[in-house]
């Protein structure tokens, strides 16, 4: 599914720079779910940066569902995020002057797709986050729980490969944050390879590997015993 | 091509950000309405300046004789030049083609009388032509004609200034009027709308004034129009190959200025072009820099609309947005918002102009308006404005990095 080979990358501080991250190999399969954990600054963050595409690493390969992923043109790199990624983002991210339907729908119109089809999937995708009735609200009327769950719907519009959430449950509190989890753990029974970053013991412990970087470099990596959190939704 | 879906998103947009839209169109709107009305002023200013040229044909050339200034082919100066009968067919057969109407005019003043009433008025011994390059208008009966010329009929044409003065009610055509002694019937009565000094005028057959004012075939002036097919050049060329070929005539040096001096209103009609042209000019910079203005102001609020949607664009790019979307979608809306209220400043400017016009007319502004042309023209210009106004923050916008404008805050 992804493969990542000696990845580096640094980020100029005036006359110096900052090496993040030095010499990443990680290789995640179909149907994973994994945990990226680490302190501020150990460079979890800039490696699903890497991985989303939003950010290019200096050297080293890095294999996306059998393609390499370098000196992509913006043209392509919006291409492939489209087709490829669902981003799960701490705060949400949601055009807030758009109600929940067309949030969901902003994938699909970039994809090229009709309105009445892609407000038709869209509207399914809601219903499965359970969001079906607020469909015509705007962020601002929802509350943290539900915007992330309108969030994650976005992210699964376009039938992603791959799902990268990054701190999903960090602005949330710990009710919303396992009902957040729980539905991100339904996902991956379904199939959806999710990866995540985190700094919570207990939500990276809901996944099913835990992967600890330590000043950009990988110090453990390893499979856990998932902890389960009971079925609410269908 | 047209994308409903990506108009939707703009209109999206500017509605969901009313004021800013509004406050970033006022710009555009206001210098719109001030280039409008400028150039409807300057329109009015140029309908005055043709009026103030008069109802005269305006394509006049006019020709006096005077006494020569220098010596030339053995004749002494300070020689009379004197136009004759003969001139008039001289001109005639030499530039035919580039005459319109030509009259020999042989001016007097008379007192008239009819019934006891008198006044003194200017009398004019004319061509039947000189009705068209003086622009009278008949009133009643009719004006002189080529047999009055061919008899030397004892016949006139009064002004209505005449007619109201010594006839009062009456109507004068038929009547005898008495000119210095000798009656003579009124077949015509014209009116000009140049003014009342130009309707105290008696015409009479230039023939008969010759005949019956000294008996010889004397004339006092040529009064010709050109052909108004000649353009400006054309006509003062014309202008100067006449007076060089009447010198000729007349054994005239050419370098004599006051022997011969010709008139061409093709000299008041280039100025009154340069004078407009030169109006024009100005109020086009005028009005460009209002625009200018105008567009750095649409652009400055566009940037600013940029930094303040920096996060959203992030978002539509980690979502897929490729480059040329986002471009697009700021690419427009600034063209939409500079057009629509470039539109409705050009509203309001040409309603100003309707309603203020008619009352401009004492600072010489008459009929302001704008054509439809500038319209056109306007709006072409708008939608290049909005696009230009749009293009620098459409550029920045495209090159936002997803990863900087995600960042948390």
């Amino acid at each position: 599914m992804l493969e990542i080979h000696n990845l580096h990358k640094s980020y100029p501080i005036g006359e110096s720079s900052l090496h993040v991250l030095k010499g990443i190999d990680l290789k995640v399969d179909q149907g994973e779910m994994v945990a990226i954990m680490g302190s501020s600054g150990s460079g979890k963050s800039t490696l699903l940066n890497i991985i989303g595409m939003l950010d290019e690493a200096d050297s080293g390969e890095y294999i996306l569902d059998g393609l390499p992923i370098k000196n992509l043109t913006e043209k392509k790199a919006a291409v492939y995020r489209n087709k490829f990624l669902g981003f799960i983002f701490q705060s949400f991210n949601l055009i807030n002057y758009k109600n929940a339907l067309e949030n969901v729908a902003l994938p699909l119109y970039y994809q090229g797709m009709k309105r009445k089809e892609r407000n038709e999937l869209a509207m399914f995708h809601l219903e499965k986050v359970g969001l079906a009735n607020w469909a015509h609200h705007l962020p601002k009327e929802l509350s943290g729980g539900q915007n992330q769950r309108v969030a994650i719907a976005r992210a699964l519009a376009a039938n992603p490969k791959l799902l990268l959430a990054d701190e999903p449950t960090g602005a949330l509190d710990s009710k919303t944050s396992h009902e957040i989890m729980e539905f991100i753990q339904q996902l991956n029974d379904e199939g959806k390879t999710i990866l995540m970053v985190t700094h919570e013991e207990d939500i990276a412990n809901m996944c099913k590997r835990i992967v600890r970087l330590r000043d950009g470099v990988i110090v453990e990596d390893k499979f856990v015993e998932q902890v389960r959190l009971k079925q609410q939704y269908v | 091509m047209f994308d409903l879906d990506l108009w939707r998103e703009i209109v999206q947009s500017i509605n969901k950000n009313r004021t800013r839209s509004l406050l970033s169109g006022f710009t555009v709107a206001f210098a719109i309405l001030l280039f409008t009305i400028l150039f409807g002023i300057a329109n009015g200013l140029q309908n005055t300046f043709k009026e103030a040229f008069g109802t005269d044909a305006n394509n006049s050339i006019v020709i006096f004789s005077g006494r020569t200034s220098k010596a030339n082919k053995g004749l002494q100066a300070g020689r009379k030049i004197q136009f004759k009968n003969e001139d008039r067919q001289f001109i005639l057969d030499e530039y035919g083609d580039k005459v319109q109407f030509i009259t020999s005019k042989v001016n007097k003043s008379a007192s008239a009388s009819y019934k006891g009433e008198k006044g003194n008025y200017e009398l004019r011994g004319v061509h039947p032509e000189y009705m068209f390059i003086e622009n009278n208008v008949i009133d009643k009966g009719r004006y002189i004609n080529q047999q009055d010329i061919d008899n030397k009929t004892k016949v006139v044409v009064i002004g209505k200034v005449v007619e109201d003065d010594l006839f009062f009610k009456e109507n004068a055509i038929g009547k005898y009027i008495n000119l210095s002694g000798i009656p003579y019937k009124i077949v015509g009565v014209f009116t000009d709308d140049e003014g009342d000094s130009e309707e105290s005028v008696i015409y009479m057959p230039i023939s008969t004034t010759q005949f019956l004012y000294g008996n010889n075939d004397f004339v006092d002036l040529i009064h010709l129009t050109y052909n108004p097919e000649l353009n400006n050049d054309q006509a003062l060329s014309f202008g100067t190959d006449l007076t060089k070929s009447l010198k000729e005539r007349f054994s005239v040096a050419q370098s004599d200025q006051r022997a011969i001096r010709l008139f061409n209103m093709a000299e008041g009609t280039k100025q009154v072009e340069i004078m407009t042209m030169s109006l024009t000019f100005i109020i086009l910079i005028i009005g460009f820099g209002t625009l200018i203005a105008g567009i750095v102001g649409v652009s400055n609020i566009m940037i600013f609309i940029v930094k303040e949607r920096t996060k959203e664009i992030g978002i539509r790019k980690a979502l897929g947005a490729s480059p040329k979307s986002i471009v697009s979608i700021i690419l427009l809306e600034s063209i939409l918002i500079t057009a629509i209220a470039g539109y409705v400043g050009l509203l309001v400017g040409v309603g100003v102009l309707e309603l203020v016009g008619p009352s401009l007319k004492e600072y010489f502004i008459k009929d302001p308006g704008v054509s439809n042309s500038l319209v056109i023209g306007a709006t072409i210009t708008l939608i290049v404005a909005g696009a230009i106004a749009g293009y620098l923050p459409a550029k920045k916008a495209s090159q936002i990095k997803p990863i900087v404008a995600l960042r948390n805050d």
